[in-house]
């Protein structure tokens, strides 16, 4: 389908689909098993631009938008969805600083983010505040210039890795939800540590770990917005990155799919090809319009966000909701047609299959985008 | 320091069909791109101007659409393309395109240094670099792996051999032509890209270069090609198992039986 992309759009989703082919594809592998993070591709990425491309102009970045992110987290999940993560979860801890950063912030954090300098990393989940993420524990307690933080993030992308990193800690506890506060806090600060590393299904290129924060001293200056917004932050950063998942699952139901097909055109029983029979071409007729419909709604999601429309909360998590799901079910269905290849590593699509089953987890699982969606569905019917 | 590379553009597939009846390659359908080996020269090149500073000039001669060639290099870094394009350059072998090229290249003005890929994945013959030097009179070395010193009027190079390596020390201005062995070409990024989209390419044709016109094109390339053709596969070979002895003895049975 053709979604009328731009010349620019057409642009970058070449260049990453460049990189995904020469550099990314030939270490996916690799980096599955050894759980290696990929600094040598993301040096690649970083040189190529891509990290700016949602970051205004006059920090460094390329200031062209959301879509434009989507396109390329999506050919980069093409090659690989545990790299491409890396990456976009860079764009989850800069997104915050991008919406609710003060200038200073922004000249102090932006231009090496958009360089790729640094990779960024964003952290709310604690062992005991995952959908529920008004339960989080750990705090910042103001003394004089500084916030000291105390408490435990856990499963959080680029953890270790990353340089910047925006956490919610609460500034008030007596104020429930309107008492939590977004920071960024530095690699390196006294009291910031890391816990252990997780062993995963998949994305296993992508590191996931704890943050520890131990009387971690950091300046006043590092609050972003004002006290009490951290949970605004998160959802705003949520609406603006939610697209970005989605486009990662979408380039792993489209990688699966892409495998699904040529398989089949080689593979031979019964004398023909599979892809002669009909049972095996309605299961690729199917995957071919999910990820076509799941492709439809990112791209109108991310254009809607990019035109800045007002509120995209619910398109955002329609978007990331759809397309995950698409994912799960097409690159499940990728190693049901490669049958018993399709279940071993010697082939991509169990990769895939692997790769898929976060989108349906992290920002947010999908049962919480559901409740966003009918939340916001029975709003509006009450507003009419 | 002022680099000329010298690129071709050739067909993706390695496994290009010939039509029988003309000879050539026959490039319909299949995508084009920068032949490989020269890949090595840009980006070698962007490196130098990188480290010593001065300008990359890209040079191809082809049709029209080799365009896209010099665009794609300028994305990883070169600073301007030019095309050298006309008919009456068309079915030149490497010697006229040598010549042609030569033109050119005076024409461009004062270089330090013209980087060539060691050949063209199409045609595989290694002539083109070793045929500037010969026509603008300057040192060439082929084959350089590495560049190890750059000095004011000369550089001392990495030559590769199917052994090692000699060390060698070229005045300039010369010609090097490089191996995949001498660095990794870069990804372009998405700001030379943009800048590849917007930058102007200079045409060439015989008018501006006014060449010769007994060496040009068909008629002026010495090369006849009397027949083109796809060599039949090498069979696999077969392995004699078993004792020392034991092969030595059906090895010498085998070698009786097939030489008359
Ligand atoms: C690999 C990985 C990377 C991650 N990266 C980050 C990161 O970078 N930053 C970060 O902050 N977090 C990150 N997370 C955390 C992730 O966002 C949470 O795991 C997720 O929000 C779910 O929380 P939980 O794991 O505690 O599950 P729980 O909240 O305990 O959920 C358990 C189950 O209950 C369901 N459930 C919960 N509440 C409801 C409800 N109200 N209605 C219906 N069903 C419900 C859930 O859908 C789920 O199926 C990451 C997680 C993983 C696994």
């Amino acid at each position: 389908m053709d979604y009328l992309l731009s010349d620019e759009q057409k642009m970058i989703r070449e260049l990453a689909r460049k990189i995904a082919v020469e550099k990314i594809q030939p270490v996916a592998a690799k980096h599955d098993q050894t759980e290696e993070f990929p600094w040598e591709v993301i040096k690649i990425i970083a040189e190529s631009d891509l990290f700016g491309l949602f970051i205004p102009e006059e920090y460094g970045g390329m200031g062209v938008g959301v879509l434009n992110l989507c396109l390329a987290t999506e050919e980069l999940s093409r090659a690989c969805g545990g790299i491409a993560v890396c990456y976009a979860a860079s764009a989850l801890g800069t997104f915050p600083i991008v919406l609710f950063g003060n200038d200073e912030q922004k000249k102090k954090y932006l231009p090496d983010l958009a360089k790729g300098k640094k990779v960024a990393a964003f952290g709310i989940t604690e062992p005991e505040a995952g959908s529920d993420a008004s339960g989080i524990k750990t705090t910042a307690r103001k003394e004089g210039d500084h916030y000291v933080l105390n408490g435990l993030k856990h499963f959080i992308t680029n953890g270790g890795d990353a340089e910047t990193y925006v956490v919610i800690a609460m500034t008030d506890k007596t104020k429930g939800a309107r008492g939590a506060s977004a920071f960024i806090v530095e690699k390196g600060t006294p009291g910031f540590t890391f816990g252990k590393k997780e062993d995963k299904l998949g994305i296993r290129a992508s590191s996931t770990r704890e943050l520890v924060f131990t009387d971690c001293k950091i300046p006043k200056e590092n609050l972003l917005a004002k006290e009490g917004m951290g949970f605004i932050v998160t959802m705003k950063t949520f609406d603006m990155s939610r697209p970005g998942v989605a486009a990662q699952a979408l380039g792993i139901a489209q990688g699966s799919l892409d495998v699904a097909v040529k398989y089949s055109r080689e593979r031979q029983q019964f004398g023909k090809p599979i892809s002669s029979f009909q049972g095996i071409q309605w299961m690729l007729a199917d995957m071919a319009t999910e990820v076509e419909a799941a492709r439809a709604l990112v791209y109108s999601c991310a254009r809607a966000i990019d035109a800045k429309v007002k509120d995209v909360a619910k398109d955002s998590a329609m978007a990331k909701l759809f397309a995950s799901d698409v994912a799960m079910k097409v690159s499940t269905d990728a190693v049901q047609i490669l049958g018993g290849y399709g279940y071993m590593k010697d082939y991509p699509a169990e990769k895939f299959m692997r790769d898929a089953k976060i989108t349906q987890i992290y920002e947010g699982t999908n049962q919480i985008q559901r409740n966003i969606i009918a939340l916001q569905l029975i709003k509006e019917m009450a507003k009419q | 320091m002022n680099i000329i590379v010298c690129i071709k553009q050739v067909p993706e597939t390695t496994e290009v069909r010939i039509n029988p009846e003309t000879n050539t390659l026959i490039r319909e359908g299949v995508k084009s791109i920068i032949n490989p080996f020269d890949m090595y020269a840009i980006e070698e090149a962007v490196r130098l101007k990188e480290k010593f500073g001065g300008k990359v000039s890209v040079l191809t001669m082809g049709p029209p659409q080799a365009e896209a060639a010099l665009r794609e290099a300028i994305s990883m870094g070169a600073d301007e393309g030019v095309l050298v394009c006309d008919r009456a350059f068309a079915g030149s072998d490497t010697w006229a395109t040598s010549y042609t090229l030569s033109g050119a290249i005076r024409k461009l003005g004062a270089f330090d240094l013209i980087l060539c890929g060691k050949q063209a994945s199409d045609g595989d013959t290694a002539q083109v670099g070793p045929g500037i030097s010969a026509h603008l009179d300057i040192p060439q070395v082929t084959y350089v792996k590495k560049i190890e010193e750059v000095k004011e009027k000369s550089m001392r190079v990495e030559r590769m051999l199917e052994e090692g390596y000699e060390v060698i020390e070229t005045p300039l201005p010369a010609v090097l032509t490089v191996v995949k062995e001498i660095n990794e070409p870069r990804i372009p990024s998405l700001k030379g890209m943009m800048r590849a989209k917007q930058a102007k390419i200079t045409f060439l044709t015989q008018k501006e270069l006014a060449l010769d016109p007994q060496q040009l094109g068909l008629a002026g390339s010495p090369t006849q090609v009397v027949k083109i053709f796809t060599p039949p596969q090498r069979t696999g070979g077969e392995m004699l198992k078993g004792e020392i002895p034991e092969i030595a003895e059906k090895l010498a049975e085998l070698l009786r039986s097939e030489i008359p």
